[in-house]
């Protein structure tokens, strides 16, 4: 009888953690996140679906306010007071969202680490770079002073700065905006995590400095087979760098696609109209063309789809809903006219 | 040694005389030089102080200034300066022992409440508005009516008494500091709150904790000098300022007024110095 029993359960329980791995690192599953407003809930992210496999590359793109970075900050649970999420995180068939605080300490500790926009603000300025850089390696993976400076000394050569020594003993203050970012991509591989979330990670800083962060980034990450989540307005730099892309607007995911595929032939009207409004170094435009209107964030979006107020394809029934997710030919659109539309991409 | 150095040196930015001397400001400057003579007399009482300064000498008694006695003697004949000297000791070590607990709790409650928020933090910064309610005065008699007249019993009523003044400006500055990115991105490192507190929190803290507690240590020094003259703190025949000034009325009155200004003067003196130097290293501390 008993035997039975295990012999039913078994296959059950195995299925199931499969079923909540899938064989990615990260999956989102209908993830939303809710600040209260008043009585009422302000949603800022909606059924948002993304997975992220080992070593993968996945660019998150969008516009301000899209609700890009909500979604990296909700992985590790840094969301705004009182927030609400809804939906299930699982990160290596285990589930995120409702962990334990002190499981969910370690996770951040070890396995999942994030860069930040502004380096300058997310450093201690009155702790030095060497202090910065050891803390973790000493309080979470247990390693011994020395052995954590002189490991330190090394990523940073790693991520390009020469005099180590020398910087470990500076503070953030006298240090530059590229400089400090490599310092804080150097603090990120000092733990060997599975996934960074680099938010916006060159956005605050020189365009000169910008590709040569983010080559650094991309190719550390590589080496070390490292997934990263890269969040960004810059559909160019998220196509150069990564597998795949996502592109949000109003706090949904309208389209998943391999990058190469999605530059080249977008279904979404959303992501067709980011790629033309770019400007190009080929030609001589007098006027960009622009997406008429404002983007907006979740919240002020109607019934409909978000994005059909400013569609030049939107036809009446687009207001009836939210549009489902659709499967073409191995891209995931959000729009009810996927099918139909033949859109441009890169020109 | 040298990482301890480096760390001090942070959090002024690189350490400097004349760097500090300019921060400082001419009347900061004053105040720490005349801080330093006093701490520095404090010290070496022993040595300086001509006579020992509690040995009566019935030849002395309210004499007024004379080659061997520069501010005469008190009504037992004992030496006024040398009284003066050791009473430093007594005059000063109290407020400090009141000022470096107060800090201590103050500063705990304050980042306790305002790291945990909420229902602890209305709990904590309720409890120092009660305590802000009653005068530290008060807090000094009701815990000397418990322990019996002496300096303990004063300091453990104005240290509970001074918890609030220190603990209230830092908890709105750790408030701000909660919410800066720095402690974010701690706090996605994995770090325990507890270290986030103590390695993040209390180094950026440090400038307004110092210049709070240094302001608050002047007032310390005026309320237990002044407990001392209602005869509640230090005891005779033990030298303190506070006592002084109150025995020194008396001498006063009869002709040796030296004992009562000398005291007075000093307490004025060291209390301003100190206040002003509070109020610099906190202006400074905005400019950070």
């Amino acid at each position: 009888m008993s035997l039975l029993k295990r012999e039913r359960d078994q296959p059950e329980e195995s299925q199931a953690e499969k079923g909540l791995s899938g064989g990615s690192l990260l999956d989102l599953r209908g993830l939303g996140l809710a600040v209260p407003a008043g009585r009422d809930w302000r949603p800022l992210v909606e059924e948002v679906d993304l997975s992220i496999g080992r070593g993968e590359a996945v660019g998150l793109v969008g516009e301000s306010g899209s609700g890009k970075s909500m979604t990296a900050r909700t992985i590790l649970g840094l969301t705004p007071p009182g927030a609400r999420v809804t939906g299930d995180i699982v990160f290596d068939g285990i589930r995120v969202t409702g962990m334990e605080r002190r499981a969910l300490r370690g996770l951040r500790a070890r396995r999942i680490a994030m860069v930040f926009q502004d380096p300058r603000a997310h450093i201690n300025p009155v702790r030095s770079i060497g202090d910065f850089l050891t803390e973790a390696m000493i309080a979470n993976l247990g390693v011994p002073a020395p052995e954590a400076r002189a490991r330190a000394v090394r990523l940073l050569s790693d991520v390009g700065i020469a005099d180590g020594e020398r910087r470990m003993r500076q503070y953030p203050h006298e240090l530059s905006g590229g400089l400090l970012q490599r310092v804080m991509i150097a603090s990120v591989l000092a733990v060997e995590p599975d996934l960074v979330l680099a938010d916006e990670p060159t956005t605050a800083l020189d365009v000169t400095t910008q590709s040569e962060v983010m080559a650094i980034l991309d190719e550390l990450r590589r080496e070390r087979g490292m997934a990263m989540l890269l969040i960004t307005h810059d559909l160019e730099l998220a196509a150069a760098t990564c597998d795949r892309l996502a592109v949000m607007y109003a706090g949904r995911i309208v389209e998943t696609q391999a990058a190469g595929a999605l530059t080249a032939t977008p279904r979404h009207p959303y992501t067709s109209g980011l790629m033309l409004s770019r400007p190009s170094i080929d030609q001589v435009v007098h006027r960009l063309p622009v997406i008429p209107g404002r983007p907006l964030a979740a919240f002020e979006a109607d019934d409909g789809c978000a994005f059909a107020p400013r569609c030049a394809h939107a036809r009446p029934y687009c207001a009836d809903g939210r549009p489902a997710v659709v499967e073409l030919e191995g891209a995931r659109v959000a729009c009810t006219r996927a099918g139909e539309l033949t859109l441009q991409g890169e020109s | 040694m040298t990482a301890v150095a480096t760390r001090v040196r942070g959090t002024l930015g690189r350490f400097s005389p004349s760097r500090a001397a300019r921060a400082l400001g001419i009347p900061g400057v004053a105040a720490a030089a005349l801080i330093a003579v006093v701490l520095t007399v404090t010290l070496l009482a022993p040595v300086l102080a001509p006579y020992d300064p509690d040995q009566p000498d019935l030849f002395n008694s309210l004499a007024g200034s004379s080659a061997a006695h520069p501010l005469g003697g008190d009504a037992l004949g004992r030496d006024v300066l040398s009284r003066l000297m050791w009473g430093a000791r007594t005059t000063l070590s109290g407020p400090v022992l009141i000022i470096c607990l107060s800090t201590v709790v103050g500063t705990a409650l304050a980042v306790t409440a305002a790291w945990a928020g909420g229902k602890v933090d209305a709990v904590v910064s309720r409890l120092l508005d009660v305590l802000f309610a009653v005068p530290g005065i008060v807090f000094a008699l009701i815990t000397v009516a418990v322990l019996g007249p002496g300096v303990t019993g004063v300091v453990l009523g104005l240290a509970v008494a001074y918890t609030p003044y220190v603990a209230r400006v830092v908890r709105s500055a750790a408030l701000r500091e909660r919410n800066m990115p720095y402690v974010a991105a701690a706090w996605v490192q994995g770090r325990s709150a507890f270290a986030i507190c103590v390695r993040h929190l209390l180094p950026n803290l440090r400038p307004i904790i110092v210049a709070q507690s240094v302001s608050a240590l002047g007032f310390a020094v005026i309320d237990l000098a002044a407990i001392s003259f209602l005869g509640l703190g230090v005891q005779p025949p033990t030298a303190d300022w506070g006592l002084m000034v109150k025995s020194g009325l008396d001498s006063a009155t009869r002709g040796q007024p030296l004992e009562a200004l000398g005291a007075g003067l000093l307490i004025v003196l060291v209390v301003a110095a100190v206040i002003v130097l509070g109020d610099r290293l906190g202006k400074e501390g905005d400019q950070r």
